[in-house]
């Protein structure tokens, strides 16, 4: 097997630093794992004067071996684990999980159970795509941005903390629904919270996207050509800038996204100005659905949000506190169900794919029968789009780096699972 | 959905035409379309496959069957650019020997394959033959020497067996 | 008696002409005495500057406390890039083996007075990934101050945790007794069990020291 450190020819090796000069003027610079931003990836660089010829990135600095861990844990028990792969995403990181074993359970959620499950997916949407935008700001040194970006995405927070009770772990789906329905107030919440997002966005185009200092560092660096997108293997709204209209959502509709209308914006040019425009529709997109989803939750009736099969085998006492009959607890809020401890699921193999944040994540499932998954495989969004350091960054002179970093919003806990 | 259906059984005729007496098994899984292939005929079944327009890979996974000292190797394809066949998932397998694993690389095939089957390669320790660039992604070498993802390879469960050096912790302490 | 004004004389003198020897002892004595100590602590514990290295998933919990909402500079504390200009590390999340090594160059890098925070489940001894064959603990690789329980924890008690450290450093006057005495009285040596950075060809010392 060969070692994993790359260093052309010989050179200065000083304990932490090593600048090693290559052969034919070129210079092999390391972006180590702590810069500025969000760290912990290392890039090897080799320039030519100040053109980068050749990139390498160095991963695995945040790899917490989920995929092993997990063959060690019960099916239910992993969903905590796996939310920890994109925190800020929770509910669209687990979905695929609980998808694929529902599959194999051959359960399918109730109807209203779908709409929550839709509406904590759009909330994790905005908060992540705010949390990419603030990350991009602090890349380019726009601390305003970064400001604004996280004050903003407070307030999705604080949505998902009324209605699940964590701020960024929520495992709000489980087997067969999810854990809690909304409470009675919710719904005037979320119109104000989506009437005061949507004032913001004009406001964020003023200072960042329509900014002239902006624009000339980001516009046609990092170009990404429509064919060049599907051989590469991309996902999210890097692809979606480049021309492909492909997002899950669409193509294999899932929860109640066949039900809401929304649009997917694709724009044609390919490089960091149009991926940081089609995070900013896609949160614009995001907000009419959370409208459209609480509109079609206040006029339903509040039926049950658990598959009858699991629900039936609930105590007493969790019916109670769904009906509000106990005076200490909240209403609908109940705890796990105890039959999700030593669940045996059925053999056989699934997969599912959801369109998280970032991008589409990917998880194929394989049981035998136990109450541990036999295998467990997840391939995150982040971890697809590494492969456009080798190939999109040649060519560029070094100081575009943190231009085109950001602009693939890139989690490095999401590739290094 | 009746469009689904159709859309699946209409796939199962294509791919069985395009290869032929290449599969030995072919069945609609959970999810994805299952398509095993001998191992000889990985590389050709994969052109057949692409030149469909099956365009990118999604995922690269072994899974480690210790009983029957295999292991299998599964790539799930889609495609981006062909509205039609972006709806369905293709999963190619095959079966190679646990002893002696060897499998030849579809990286030149597809890009999209390069990184996960470095990733596959670390941790089972299963060569892929014509790889451009194999070596290691995530782990250290002291680590990746242990082949982690193999079944034989146990983690223990039980926190009161896991050994951490507590005398550090101990010298440490200001309260 | 006359000997004795001849010496303060001298000693004058020497001032006088700049005798750094005389300087640096009577600049020492006046420390010890107190009140330019006190001011040297109080003065450390409004500036904790921290390290921008931000390792796992706490991260985010990290970026919002120095957000807007949850406002910690407040605190005095302005998260700085470079580490040769901070003086304090925040470890958040989990850290793995490659990481370790990376985690310890910084914190060589960093002059003392310096200290440290354990943030989260995962630095206090593993938590969700307690057996994984990838992770260290981080108070084996640097010396750690104050734990932070939560996962993530909230970012009022990242902003409770800085008030901690501060009450620590003026209650025990860790600055300046680190600045007189050149080592830290209250920790002992530390040796990791197992070499962390070796695979890398590097020379790097993992044996905890304080001066």
């Amino acid at each position: 097997m060969e070692a994993g450190t790359i260093s052309s020819g010989s050179g200065i090796h000083l304990p932490g630093m090593e600048i090693a000069k290559a052969s034919k003027n070129r210079y092999e610079v390391m972006i180590g794992p702590a810069h500025p931003g969000s760290g912990h990836m290392r890039i090897f660089v080799e320039v030519d004067g100040d053109i980068m010829v050749k990139v390498d990135p160095d991963i695995g600095f945040v790899h917490r071996t989920m995929e092993k861990l997990a063959e060690g844990r019960e099916w239910i028990q992993n969903i905590p684990l796996f939310e920890r792969i994109a925190i800020l995403d929770a509910c669209n990181i687990t979905l695929p999980y609980v998808r694929a074993v529902e599959k194999l359970l051959g359960i399918e959620a109730p109807e209203r159970a779908r709409y929550l499950r839709t509406l904590l997916c759009e909330i994790n949407r905005v908060a992540s795509h705010l949390y990419g935008m603030g990350i991009f700001g602090v890349f380019l040194g726009h601390s305003t941005l970064y400001m604004w970006g996280f004050g903003d995405r407070e307030v999705f927070i604080d949505l998902a903390e009324r209605l699940t009770g964590a701020r960024l772990t929520h495992t709000y789906p489980v087997f067969g629904g999810v854990r809690r329905d909304i409470p009675d107030d919710f719904p005037e919440d979320a119109r104000k919270a989506t009437r005061y997002m949507r004032k913001r966005l004009n406001e964020y185009a003023k200072i960042f996207l329509n900014n002239p200092n902006i624009r000339s560092r980001l516009e046609n660096v990092g170009v990404l050509t429509k064919n060049q997108a599907a051989e590469l293997g991309l996902v999210g709204p890097n692809i979606r800038a480049s021309g492909i209209r492909y997002d899950v959502r669409l193509n294999e509709p899932y929860e109640a996204y066949g039900d809401v209308d929304f649009e997917i914006p694709v724009f044609e040019e390919g490089d960091s100005l149009a991926r940081a425009w089609a995070r900013v529709e896609e949160v614009r997109q995001s907000l009419n659905i959370i409208d459209q989803v609480v509109t079609w939750l206040e006029k339903h009736p509040r039926e049950n949000f658990m598959h009858e099969k699991f629900w039936k085998t609930a105590p007493k006492l969790y019916k109670d506190v769904y009906e509000g009959k106990i005076s200490y607890s909240p209403k609908y809020r109940i705890k796990l169900m105890p039959i999700f401890a030593s669940l045996k699921v059925p053999p056989g193999k699934s997969f599912a794919r959801v369109e998280a944040g970032r991008g589409e994540i990917v998880y194929y499932v394989e049981s035998n029968g136990d109450i541990f998954p036999y295998r467990v495989r997840v391939v995150s969004p982040s971890f697809r789009n590494v492969i456009a350091f080798k190939y999109v960054m040649p060519g560029h002179r070094l100081m575009d780096l943190p231009a085109i970093y950001g602009s693939f919003d890139y989690f490095p806990p999401a590739f290094d699972r | 959905m009746d469009g689904g259906v159709k859309g699946l059984i209409s796939l199962q005729d294509m791919i069985k035409e395009a290869l032929g007496n290449n599969i030995i098994k072919i069945e609609d899984n959970k999810g994805y379309m299952d398509v095993v292939v001998p191992l000889e005929k990985l590389k050709e079944s994969a052109i057949k496959v692409k030149q469909l327009g099956f365009d990118h890979v999604k995922s690269v996974t072994a899974v480690d069957y210790i009983q029957k000292k295999q292991f299998m190797v599964t790539y799930h394809i889609s495609s981006y650019l062909n509205e039609e066949l972006s709806r369905h998932v293709l999963g190619l397998s095959t079966f190679i020997d646990r002893d002696n694993p060897h499998i030849p690389s579809l990286a030149t095939i597809w890009t999209s394959a390069e990184f996960q089957e470095r990733e596959v390669y670390e941790f089972f320790g299963i060569i892929f033959d014509g790889h451009p660039d194999l070596r290691l992604l995530l782990l250290t070498p002291v680590v990746a020497a242990l082949k982690p993802l193999r079944k034989d390879f146990v983690v223990k469960e039980d926190s009161i067996n896991i050994e951490v050096d507590y005398a550090a912790y101990n010298a440490t302490k200001w309260w | 008696m006359g000997s004795d004004n001849k010496e303060k004389k001298e000693e004058r003198l020497n001032l006088l002409y700049g005798d750094l020897d005389t300087v640096a002892k009577m600049a020492k004595e006046s420390l010890i005495k107190g009140k330019i100590a006190k001011m040297v602590d109080w003065a450390t514990s409004f500036s904790l500057w921290p390290v921008h290295l931000m390792t796992s998933c706490c991260g985010c919990e990290i970026g919002a406390a120095w957000g807007p909402r949850f406002d910690n500079e407040r605190f005095g504390s302005l998260p700085w890039v470079s580490p040769r200009q901070t003086n304090l590390i925040i470890v958040e999340g989990t850290i793995t083996k490659k990481m370790a090594c990376t985690l310890r160059i910084v914190w060589e890098q960093m002059p003392y007075p310096k200290f440290a925070i354990a943030m989260g489940s995962c630095a206090l001894d593993g938590g969700i990934f307690y057996n994984s064959y990838n992770i260290v603990r981080p108070w084996q690789v640097i010396p750690i101050d104050i734990y932070i329980p939560g996962c993530p924890p909230r970012p009022e008690a990242v902003a409770r945790s800085i008030i901690e450290l501060q009450k620590m450093l003026k209650n025990k006057s860790l600055a300046s007794k680190w600045i007189l005495e050149s080592k830290r009285e209250d920790k002992k040596y530390i040796i990791p069990k197992e070499d962390l950075c070796g695979w890398r060809g590097e020379r790097v010392d993992l044996t905890t020291r304080y001066d």
